[in-house]
């Protein structure tokens, strides 16, 4: 295990460091000088341009500039946005956890929705509920995310008035910036209104919330089912039964541990997609994330942002993946001794 | 107990105590009681895009305009909106000299700039702080001139740096301009939203902190509201400046919400997310007006719409060509399409409420085939290609410059010219278009005062033409020498035979095509009273109510 942890870790090393190269290289595949992609500043003044030169070592070689780079990358100097002029690492840090609190609400509903629902339609495959429950499934995975947002904003914030249609709060509410996690932050409040505000983030977050989950939840109750199926024909849940334990028992200490192994292995591959999905949410909801921060930077060609965001996203998948599979590890024994 | 608080907070406001009472009561009656107090005392305004800067002397934007200047800032004068006269500002009272190159303000007591997080007034404004506002931009040495790239570009285009040769204060509250001749714009130009008063003393402590910069992006004034923070394609959050010389602003807080997209803007103000909503989109006025919790205002104002050529750029240096394209373009098709006919076609950048239009202007006409002749004339008998740059936000004066741009790429493929459509993000566009990279553009302007001066010197003189303001990049003697002259003599009868001229001149050189004279519109929520469309400049949103029935 430890050998494999290490192999692992070695491996993360590795893709990240190309992944650095790439974002190093994107500075000078980028239109525009180098200097001011590198640094993010738009007005370099003349006598600026030589110190900034030896200290962004552009004198030098290659190698010695991704060296430095590197450096400033692990130092928190992420130079600066073109767009707003201010440090990226910070304006990263106010959106990230925007994206992070979206896409992990979104998670929780897949995992407690998807799940259940999963289970319930594995009891009786031929059963009515569970051809509703794959009906409803199907549809989920194969609609369109941006349609089926639009959809519910048509329905549910202009048809029906019910909720905001945009943002993570209402822009009346200043809720001051501690963890990021807009709950979180409400709840650490002093503020008088801090039910009403509560109150009015939860309306926000439903919609976006609901859109993102939709997948990952619909991805979730397919696995779950074919892999309880899948375990239900195995030899030792046909023993348990056997020696006279009942459906319940059975399926809670035999067939779920092992049916939701692959499960935990679908979050890391699914990860990549939901980030994904979270974008567009964040496009069509204005939820000040880092998706759409990313698709604005694009728009406005604010090459440094562009840099620092696909690094900072990249990692994140990239993490994610290779932590899901290690616990798939931790978890399955099967896997451990091999 | 909740909601009444609310409403005994605003009932500081003065005069309208008892009404405002008699609301909050029958508020507590109960017909929308699920209101929480932070969403009653303030106010959402739905803006178009996001601010470039905080300090009005370095912008020309309308949607930077709108956003700050008469929130936070005060002017010397001010504009009285329905009849373009000066009306006392900052200055109680001014005198001119006989020989018009001296001008005296005597400023009002007792004026208070914003306290802030970052910034905590000693003293009320007094004349320092007028010559720091003023000598930030006519002296090249002072220490804020060069900060966010000494670009000045509204004074730069009236040639504010060799008209005024001084200013000087003569006590605390007296304020002398001295000029280097005659100019009948130069109070006009004083009561523009761009020159705002600033503070010297909180200058003075961003010096001795070494923080410069901060001048422009945490601002300091003594309009109706106080800054708190900006995030960058997200909202501005102001709070009401309690210490306000004049009635204290009606919202406690006051949210620019920023929303690039128009169907968005409008989804907003539906769901009531936003109390005001700029620009709503004029093919949807109907659909809006038709709801019974949303009013339409609507107002003639001082703009124009029009198509610059690059006049320093082959072909466009050729009168003849840009004549030609002028005579190719329907404007008719675009009025319907673009403006839903809430416009008048335009003659002359001048709109036709001013004083000094050219009603004798031959109609410009639109002709494919005299179109042709002239490019043959002009050597093109087969056309040839160019890019048409269409600003990528919705104003007043282009509601759709995209869907304008493709009507003309059309009319324009008849004559054999071949057009491109080019748009950027706004802050990018704006930027790339001061470095005059385009080929032609289509933009406009909105008056910033009654001056007709305002239409040609920011637009077309030389002097714009260096800063980047001059979309058309024309610097014509002839031009600068006619609206020059019209602004050496007060006599206003004087003063319009040389603009009638040189509207005649710019019909023949045809440095830009104005297209239309738009009317503005502003949606807003039903149970808002007090917000009025502003036809000299930007919006002014502190005499906003909430009046929940």
């Amino acid at each position: 295990m430890t050998l494999y942890l290490l192999r692992r870790l070695f491996l993360l090393a590795f893709v990240l460091l190309a992944l650095s190269l790439l974002a190093f290289s994107l500075a000078y595949m980028f239109p525009g000088d180098i200097l001011q992609n590198l640094t993010g500043l738009r007005y370099i003044a003349p006598e600026q341009v030589a110190v900034l030169t030896t200290e962004y070592r552009l004198d030098q070689g290659y190698l010695a500039q991704y060296v430095a780079y590197l450096q400033r990358i692990l130092s928190g100097n992420w130079g600066l946005s073109f767009a707003s002029q201010q440090p990226l690492l910070q304006e990263i840090g106010v959106l990230l956890p925007a994206t992070l609190e979206l896409a992990a609400y979104a998670l929780l509903i897949s995992f407690f929705a998807g799940i259940p629902l999963g289970i319930i339609a594995a009891v009786k495959p031929e059963g009515t509920l569970s051809k509703i429950i794959s009906a409803l499934a199907i549809t989920g995975y194969s609609i369109p995310v941006f349609w089926w947002a639009l959809l519910l904003i048509m329905l549910f914030s202009l048809g029906l008035g019910w909720l905001p249609t945009a943002g993570r709060i209402g822009v009346l509410y200043e809720v001051k910036h501690i963890s990021g996690f807009m709950l979180v932050d409400i709840l650490l409040s002093d503020s008088a209104h801090r039910n009403d505000a509560l109150l009015n983030a939860l309306r926000h977050m439903l919609l976006p919330t609901l859109v993102l989950a939709t997948y990952p939840t619909t991805v979730m109750v397919r696995f779950t089912k074919d892999s309880m199926l899948d375990v239900w024909e195995q030899s030792y849940i046909k023993t348990a039964r056997a020696k006279g334990l009942n459906r319940l028992q059975v399926l809670y200490r035999h067939g779920l541990r092992n049916a939701l192994l692959p499960v935990i292995r679908q979050i890391g591959l699914q990860f990549s997609t939901l980030i994904t999905l979270a974008m567009i949410t964040e496009v069509i909801f204005s939820w000040p994330g880092i998706g759409r921060w990313l698709i604005d930077s694009i728009y406005q060609r604010n090459y440094p942002a562009i840099q620092a965001g696909l690094l900072v996203i990249s990692t994140l998948v990239i993490s994610v993946n290779m932590l899901t599979e290690i616990l798939h590890r931790l978890f399955n024994p099967l896997a451990r001794k091999r | 107990m909740k909601l009444q608080r609310g409403w005994i907070s605003l009932s500081g406001v003065g005069r309208n105590t008892s009404s405002l009472l008699l609301a909050g009561v029958a508020a507590l009656s109960g017909c929308q009681p699920d209101l929480p107090e932070t969403v009653r005392s303030g106010l959402v305004y739905c803006s178009e895009g996001s601010p470039e800067s905080f300090n009005p002397q370095l912008v020309t934007s309308g949607t930077t305009i709108d956003a700050i200047s008469q929130q936070l800032y005060d002017r010397l004068l001010d504009i009285a909106p329905d009849s373009g006269e000066l009306t006392p500002g900052l200055a109680q009272s001014w005198q001119v000299s006989a020989d018009g190159k001296t001008y005296r303000f005597k400023l009002r007591s007792n004026v208070q700039f914003h306290q802030t997080e970052y910034f905590t007034p000693g003293r009320p404004l007094n004349a320092q702080d007028v010559l720091f506002t003023f000598n930030r931009i006519m002296q090249t040495g002072h220490p804020f001139h060069y900060q966010g790239g000494g670009n000045y570009p509204f004074f730069q285009s009236v040639a504010w740096a060799s008209l005024v040769n001084k200013v000087v204060a003569e006590s605390d509250d007296s304020v002398r301009f001295e000029l280097s001749r005659p100019d009948s714009s130069f109070l006009s130009n004083l009561a523009t939203d761009f020159a705002a008063i600033l503070s010297a003393e909180y200058a003075e402590q961003l010096v001795a902190a070494n923080t410069l910069s901060r001048m422009d992006s945490h601002p300091i004034g003594t309009g109706p509201f106080r800054f708190k923070e900006y995030q960058k394609d997200v909202l501005i959050r102001y709070y009401r400046h309690r210490n306000y010389w004049r009635e204290p602003a009606k919202p406690d807080q006051l949210v620019f919400d920023i929303v690039p997209n128009n169907a968005r803007r409008m989804a907003k103000l539906f769901t009531h997310e936003c109390d005001v909503v700029a620009f709503p989109r004029v093919a949807e006025l109907k659909l809006i007006s038709q709801r019974p919790d949303v009013d339409v205002q609507e107002s003639t104002s001082m703009n124009v719409g029009f198509w610059a050529f690059n006049t320093r750029k082959a072909p466009f240096d050729n009168t003849k060509v840009r004549q030609a394209l002028a005579y190719a373009i329907n404007r008719d098709a675009i009025l319907q399409a673009v403006y839903f006919g809430h416009a008048t076609a335009a003659n002359s950048v001048l709109p036709p409420t001013s004083w000094a239009y050219n009603p004798d202007l031959p109609v410009q006409q639109y002709d494919p085939a005299i179109a042709k002749a002239l490019l043959k004339e002009a050597g093109y008998p087969n056309g040839f290609s160019m890019d048409i740059w269409a600003m990528p936000v919705q104003r007043l004066y282009n509601p759709n410059a995209l869907k304008m741009a493709e009507l003309m790429q059309a009319d324009l493929a008849q004559i054999g010219v071949r057009a491109s459509i080019v748009s950027y993000e706004w802050n990018s566009f704006r930027r790339k278009l001061s470095d005059n990279e385009h080929d032609s553009v289509l933009i406009g302007w909105s008056a910033d005062n009654a001056d007709p001066d305002n239409f040609f010197r920011p637009l077309l003189s030389c002097s714009a033409a260096d800063t980047g303001t001059n979309r058309a990049n024309w610097c014509d003697e002839n031009f600068d020498r006619l609206i020059g002259q019209a602004l050496l003599t007060a006599d206003q009868k004087q003063r319009r035979s040389y603009y009638l001229a040189a509207q005649q001149y710019l019909a023949e050189q045809m440095p830009l095509l104005s297209i239309a004279h738009s009317q503005r519109f502003q949606a807003i929520s039903s149970d808002i009273k007090g917000v009025h469309i502003n036809p000299y400049g930007g919006v002014a949103l502190a005499g906003a109510v909430k009046d929940i029935k």
